[in-house]
């Protein structure tokens, strides 16, 4: 693997250009790339702090117990899941797991939490555990523990930041400081009280681990960014400043989000206060999965973790109108305030339906992601996703064959999306340039000080200048688009 | 024409279909997905009754514990209340019981309610017999009905009943915080007219507003779980920056 140290990423399109070739013209394709690799995993594996080895032999991770109590360990479909989670007290009590039947996993819940306690006595915090395949991730963050283990290539940084996002979801419901209160007062206090009615949306969250629909939402969690619903930047601005007019003599009011299909349409904020992309992202996941939210206008308290985790917001949560789902969340600190935001609301609809912003937005919700062929005109590139860097905002384009219509495709590409991110980035060796030929496909990873992109090609481009010339048309389609891609600039009220 | 403006707090345990009864008759949509309420769901819609036009504003709530310390937000300025229990599970009748103490103990103003078993159905699985329910309507004043929102039973006379006790209720000046005044619209424009009333089986006559006389004892039911949602518990963010999208 080539780590390119005198790499340059300068900002203008020039110098980008003229970067990649020279990155790319460094090195060598060769098998021996991915021998290195291999060596690296290891030596970071073995660098990792606790590390717990196991005998390869015995490498079923939980033979170690008394094997009758377990129902599901000899359940091989429950086994070979590729990934589960588990939550529980740090007092052993089950909150949370993705597969499975709850009752019937006390015993595991119990030795999980032996696992923290014992490492715990020696004043330390258990971080991992890697059995052959398996890995075992666990996010102590009292009093709650998560565990994830995994089968998959996840490096344990990634699955370290899935539990972080189940974390905050949890936090989302309930916030920090309840929670806390609550288990001060009873160690062994049952949390599912508190979450019930709420398992949803941390099934949802956790929805690519049980996939069965193939979308880009999981390149969204993997490089912490949210998606913008493309619009003419003059369109989002009017929406904008619809929200605004209507929004700004509302006390109290901290944050108001449009989003549709996913996408971000535009966000308006009190001065001084920030949205954060983590924040964002959950509730994009809690939207996307309340198909109730669509009917009526939702009164609700949500905790936005990275905002104030020991605090709670309301929201005002509804759907602009019957024909067009665009979801309108108005955030307030003010309990009384639901009438004046549901008039606002209504106000708001009305204004962006009188200037036809609704099309626009209906017009926007169509967009699958960016065609390649039509839009930019670039054949030999499969598939992309090009974060930027300056506001989290991610670009991907359409997927099409062959992985829209088959699964394990799909899946096996995912999987060397999440290899190549690990690799990149990779805290003991952070690299630059990836640039890597598979047998069904070639890929590139490339990160600057403004972006990073992630891209697959097709396997028959041997020619390193075919790649140049696509990304570099690639790069200057996104910059000439950019206003329309990417939401830039701040709104307050 | 005259009108009425009201507001309609809908109570009751988890999953004895509150969202899907409102669901049903605002939008006409039954869909098994709906998942329970999280907060609370307001919805509006009008009625026409005895040439009066009754406009609802309906506050569903969640039947979750947690969000229990929210309700009085919603019942504070009722003018009605739809308590509604799973005739299949008997413990969500008496969760509406002791709903019914809570709305004796912190309202005031007279309010109209309608109880109303919802799931008839699974009549095999009925948990809580109709007599019982009549008897318990009538000790504490209230109407009461038999839903399936499954089989469309009785759905449309929740929402006539409740439009005819406020109507009375108006009437009567008994209660000031309802909003009356002449409505200009016309008859067409409304949700839904009513034609006829004779296919409407009322098991109770009409009782107007809560007995405060009643005593109000102890609900027995062990603590409560609450949401953090009190007052001082609100957000304050931290004015910060770095890695922050927008
Ligand atoms: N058999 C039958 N099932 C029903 C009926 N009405 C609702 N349900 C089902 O009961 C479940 C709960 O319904 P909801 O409307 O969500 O209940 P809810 O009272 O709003 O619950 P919370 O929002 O949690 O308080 C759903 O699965 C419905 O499909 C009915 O009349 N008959
Ligand atoms: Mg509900």
């Amino acid at each position: 693997m080539s780590d390119i140290s005198n790499f340059s990423d300068e900002e203008d399109s020039r110098q980008d250009d003229c970067a990649l070739v020279d990155a790319l013209s460094e090195i060598n394709f060769n098998e021996h790339n991915i021998d290195s690799i291999r060596q690296n995993k290891l030596e970071e594996s073995q660098e990792q702090k606790h590390e717990i080895h196991s005998d390869p032999a015995s490498s079923s991770s939980l033979n170690f117990v008394d094997v009758d109590e377990y129902d599901y360990l000899h359940d091989s479909e429950w086994i070979n899941q590729k990934c589960h989670v588990f939550i529980l007290s740090t007092a052993g009590k089950p909150i949370y797991n993705l597969h499975g039947d709850e009752e019937k996993l006390n015993t595991l819940f119990g030795l999980l939490q032996a696992l923290v306690s014992v490492v715990q006595t020696d004043d330390d915090c258990i971080r991992s555990i890697t059995a052959k395949n398996t890995k075992f991730v666990f996010l102590v963050k009292s009093p709650l523990i998560l565990v994830g283990v995994n089968k998959s290539n996840r490096s344990e940084q990634q699955i370290y930041n899935q539990l972080m996002d189940v974390y905050n979801q949890i936090i989302f419901i309930v916030t920090l400081s309840h929670m806390k209160s609550v288990y001060e007062k009873r160690n062994n206090y049952d949390l599912r009280k508190l979450v019930a009615g709420s398992e949803r949306w941390v099934d949802h969250l956790l929805r690519n681990e049980k996939r069965t629909r193939i979308c880009n939402s999981s390149f969204v969690s993997l490089t912490h960014s949210v998606r913008i619903l493309p619009m003419e930047s003059s369109i989002r601005d009017s929406i904008t400043s619809t929200i605004q007019s209507n929004c700004n003599k509302i006390k109290n009011l901290v944050f108001a989000v449009l989003l549709a299909n996913n996408k971000l349409i535009t966000l308006v904020r009190m001065k001084n206060y920030y949205m954060h992309t983590d924040d964002l992202r959950l509730i994009f996941n809690v939207i996307d999965c309340s198909e109730s939210f669509k009917s009526a206008e939702n009164w609700l308290p949500i905790c936005l973790p990275k905002f104030d985790s020991n605090g709670a917001l309301y929201a005002h949560i509804s759907y602009i109108s019957d024909d067009c789902e665009a979801c309108l969340l108005l955030m307030t600190v003010d309990q009384e305030s639901f009438p004046i935001l549901s008039n606002a609301k209504k106000n708001i609809t009305e204004k962006l339906r009188r200037g036809n912003y609704i099309e626009a937005i209906n017009t926007g919700m169509k967009d699958k992601g960016i065609k390649l062929k039509s839009d930019i005109g670039v054949s030999e590139i499969r598939h992309f996703f090009y974060k930027n860097k300056k506001n989290t905002q991610l670009l991907c384009s359409e997927i099409t064959a062959p992985y829209i219509d088959n699964l394990d495709q799909f899946e096996k590409l995912e999987a060397m999306y999440y290899d190549l991110h690990n690799r990149i980035h990779r805290t003991s060796r952070p690299l630059k340039l990836i640039y890597e030929m598979h047998q069904h496909e070639i890929q590139l990873a490339w990160v600057t000080a403004n972006y990073e992109l992630y891209a697959t090609f097709e396997p028959l481009v041997d020619k390193k200048s075919v790649i140049i010339a696509q990304v570099n048309k690639l790069l200057k389609w996104i910059r000439k688009e950019e206003d329309k891609l990417f939401m830039t600039g701040t709104h307050i009220f | 024409m005259k009108a009425i403006e009201a507001k309609i707090v809908v109570l009751g345990s988890q999953g004895v279909g509150k969202t899907s009864l409102v669901a049903k008759y605002i939008s006409n949509i039954y869909s098994k997905e709906i998942g329970p309420t999280i907060g609370a769901s307001f919805f509006t819609c009008k009625i026409n009754l005895n040439n009066v036009k009754v406009k609802m504003q309906l506050w569903d709530t969640a039947g979750q514990e947690r969000f229990k310390a929210m309700a009085p937000m919603y019942y504070r300025n009722a003018n009605a209340a739809l308590l509604v229990f799973d005739v299949t599970n008997y413990t969500t009748f008496s969760e509406v019981k002791s709903w019914i103490l809570e709305l004796q103990k912190n309202v005031q103003e007279p309010m109209f309610l309608l109880l109303v078993g919802n799931k008839i159905d699974l009549e095999q699985e009925r948990a809580v017999s109709r007599e019982e329910a009549i008897i318990y309507a009538q000790s504490i004043g209230a109407q009461f009905l038999e839903t399936s929102v499954v089989k469309d039973q009785g759905i449309e006379q929740v929402f006539i009943s409740i439009g005819l006790g406020l109507i009375n209720l108006s009437s009567e000046s008994k209660c000031s915080s309802m909003k009356r005044y002449e409505s200009k619209d016309s008859l067409l424009s409304t949700h839904s007219s009513m034609s006829n009333l004779s296919g409407i089986q009322y098991y109770d006559g009409v009782h107007m507003a809560i007995d405060i006389s009643q005593s109000v004892e102890a609900n027995g039911i062990g603590r409560i779980e609450v949401g953090p949602w009190e007052r001082d518990a609100v957000a304050h963010g931290y004015p910060q920056k770095s890695g922050w999208c927008c």
